[in-house]
């Protein structure tokens, strides 16, 4: 095996034109090794395209894309057989059964044993909650049952990389917990993972790192508390005393601002940049200096706010 | 993360070496033949002899088709050769259809359902799935000209009187020479259509729209028998690959004229040869975006 030290998938200048219009425009990307990786971007920034890339689906317009250290496409004999890959949706043949849909699959891997074929199939079956549906034919599925066998097809064989593209896209509340306690226990197991969403919150529980699509562009990357900006949070403070309050936190070197809210009350905002004083010191010093706190506390950003900083607030596709 | 776990799963993963791959040659004809589709086809064609066999037995009458088979007349007389009857009327039109619709969906179907980029990333290799889809239909084809013709001789047998057969040349041979006909028959029948999978098959992997390419495949059959009946254009006529879907003839005299065998053996080879040299163009350097 290639060593380590490589990154598992590493892009440079990778670009997809169709047409005119660049769906994906000179990224870099660098997923480390056993990193559970959110790709995270709006519809249409050009998500499924890269991973198409990844995959050898499709061939760059320019660029290259190092997956487990070796060329893609041009080593996707000695790549794909390691990677397991869940690709814009399900795909399956509505007249077999979902097991005989799996094992189907199974046989272009020429890697793959056919002599723990079955016991493979049921295994993946198993492992995603589909044991009981294993003989039904895949036209009588629902939609997240579908998306179960996706991912049970992407675990047929032990995996160094899983590339998923939208796992939890039409699953219930339970098949997204299992989803993310599969990401979790496959990730605890060394399997790097790399998982495209627009669920921030989800990309949030279980990524140790992520990278923001924005209309084909690369707009961030990074660790999730680099993404999220650490050391930056803001300090929310509910008082009818504004005034004073704006004295008080500007003793500390904090600059604030002041926006009404309901009950006679003002609500102060300010940005709290490094360890700029303890919080019950904060607190302290307000209620010392007169000030009638009714409300207080310091909020990190969340994803969903870098997020939509970094892309955008509006509704529309953006081209 | 433990480097134990790495390591397990590295190790577990590091693999032997491939298997030839016969598997997914066995997984697409099973597939091929679990498909409703596929059997309605074929009951469709085992039909075609034995509608034949029935009015022929029904009115008692002669029916002296201008579709040349001749020996027609003789079915009344013998039954065997009923399936030979059978495959002469279903090779302009019948069989035509059923291959352009297997070789048509090949890469397209797989396309639409959404399952050809699963087998890429499997990885299947792109050069092997065209191989493996061609080998499907061309089992296909066996397939459909067997059904004519063991459906057709079944019939016959039934209804008709068995014993020997007057050949097109006016010699007699006798009921197990008559079957190894029928049987060169159907060979002769496969082979004339193995040029017409390989241009579906070309045909498939130029669109995502499995219908498209069937009745893509279908018309080009047409328009070629078109072709071979205009005689201005007879310069055209040996490399048309349904030139010698009719010579079947040659095979029911004494003795045997491998002619027309031969020359369709080789212009279907070469059809082989060039659509497959098309698709392998066409799929090896594909955007798969289904
Ligand atoms: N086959 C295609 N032909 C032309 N343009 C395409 C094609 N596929 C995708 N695109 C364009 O590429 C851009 C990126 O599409 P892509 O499917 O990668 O987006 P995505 O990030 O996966 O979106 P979503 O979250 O909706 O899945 C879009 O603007 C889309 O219109
Ligand atoms: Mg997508």
């Amino acid at each position: 095996m290639t060593g380590d030290a490589t990154a598992a998938i590493e892009t440079r200048g990778l670009t997809k034109r169709f047409g005119s219009h660049a769906a994906v425009s000179g990224i870099d990307v660098t997923v480390p090794r056993g990193a559970v990786f959110g790709f995270l971007g709006p519809n249409g920034s050009g998500k499924t395209t890269t991973i198409r890339m990844m995959l050898g689906l499709a061939a760059p317009t320019s660029g290259t894309i190092r997956v487990l250290g070796h060329d893609m496409p041009r080593e996707l004999h000695s790549v794909l057989p390691r990677v397991g890959a869940l690709v814009e949706g399900p795909g399956f043949y509505p007249y077999l059964s979902g097991a005989a849909n799996l094992r189907r699959l199974d046989t272009a891997d020429r890697f793959a044993p056919s002599a723990t074929r079955r016991a493979r199939v049921e295994r993946a079956l198993e492992r995603v909650g589909l044991t009981h549906a294993a003989r039904k034919k895949v036209h009588a599925y629902s939609l997240g049952m579908k998306q179960r066998l996706g991912i049970a097809n992407a675990l047929l064989t032990p995996r160094e990389l899983l590339v998923l593209d939208e796992p939890t896209n039409g699953l219930d509340p339970q098949g997204t917990r299992e989803v993310r306690n599969l990401i979790r226990s496959l990730a605890a197991e060394g399997t790097t993972i790399f998982v495209s969403s627009h669920l921030l919150a989800e990309v949030e529980q279980v990524c140790t790192h992520a990278a923001i699509m924005s209309a084909g562009e690369l707009v961030a990357q990074g660790t999730l508390d680099e993404l999220r900006g650490v050391g930056r949070s803001e300090l929310r403070l509910l008082t009818p005393d504004a005034g004073l309050a704006i004295h008080v936190l500007g003793s500390f070197g904090l600059s604030a601002e002041t926006t009404d809210a309901a009950d006679g009350s003002a609500l102060v905002t300010a940005t709290l940049l490094g360890q700029t004083a303890e919080p019950d010191a904060l607190v302290a010093a307000l209620v010392g200096g007169g000030v009638r706190v009714r409300g207080f506390s310091i909020e990190r950003p969340s994803l969903e706010d870098r997020f939509v900083a970094l892309t955008g607030e509006g509704f529309d596709v953006v081209q | 993360m433990s480097s134990d776990a790495v390591s397990e799963v590295a190790s577990s993963v590091s693999r032997g070496r491939p298997s030839v791959g016969w598997a997914l040659l066995g997984s697409e004809i099973s597939v091929l033949f679990r498909r409703r589709r596929t059997w309605a086809m074929l009951a469709v064609l085992a039909l075609v002899p034995i509608l034949i066999a029935i009015a022929v037995r029904v009115t008692r009458s002669t029916p002296n088709g201008g579709r040349g088979p001749a020996f027609l007349d003789q079915v009344t007389q013998n039954g065997l050769f009923v399936g030979v009857v059978g495959v002469l009327i279903s090779i302009p039109l019948f069989l035509p259809l059923t291959v352009g619709v297997v070789a048509g969906d090949s890469i397209a179907g797989e396309a639409s359902a959404g399952t050809l980029r699963y087998l890429l990333i499997a990885p299947v290799g792109r050069v092997r799935l065209l191989i493996v889809k061609y080998l499907a239909a061309a089992v296909f084809c066996l397939a459909a000209t067997l059904a004519v013709v063991v459906a057709g001789t079944l019939i016959g047998i039934a209804l008709f009187p068995v014993g020997p057969a007057t050949l097109l040349s006016g010699d007699v041979i006798g009921v197990p020479e008559t079957l190894i006909r029928s049987l060169l028959v159907s060979v002769y029948v496969t082979i004339s259509l193995l040029g017409l999978s390989a241009i579906g098959l070309f045909i498939s992997t130029l669109t995502d729209v499995p219908v498209g390419a069937m009745a893509a495949t279908i018309v080009l059959s047409v328009v070629s028998q078109v072709l071979d009946s205009i005689p201005q254009l007879d310069w055209l006529h040996p490399w048309l690959f349904t030139h010698y879907w009719l010579g079947v003839g040659d095979l029911l005299r004494q003795p045997i004229s491998w002619d027309s065998f031969g020359s369709n053996s080789v212009l279907q080879a070469a059809y082989i040869v060039l659509f497959g040299a098309l698709a392998y163009g066409r799929f090896s350097t594909k955007d798969v975006l289904s």
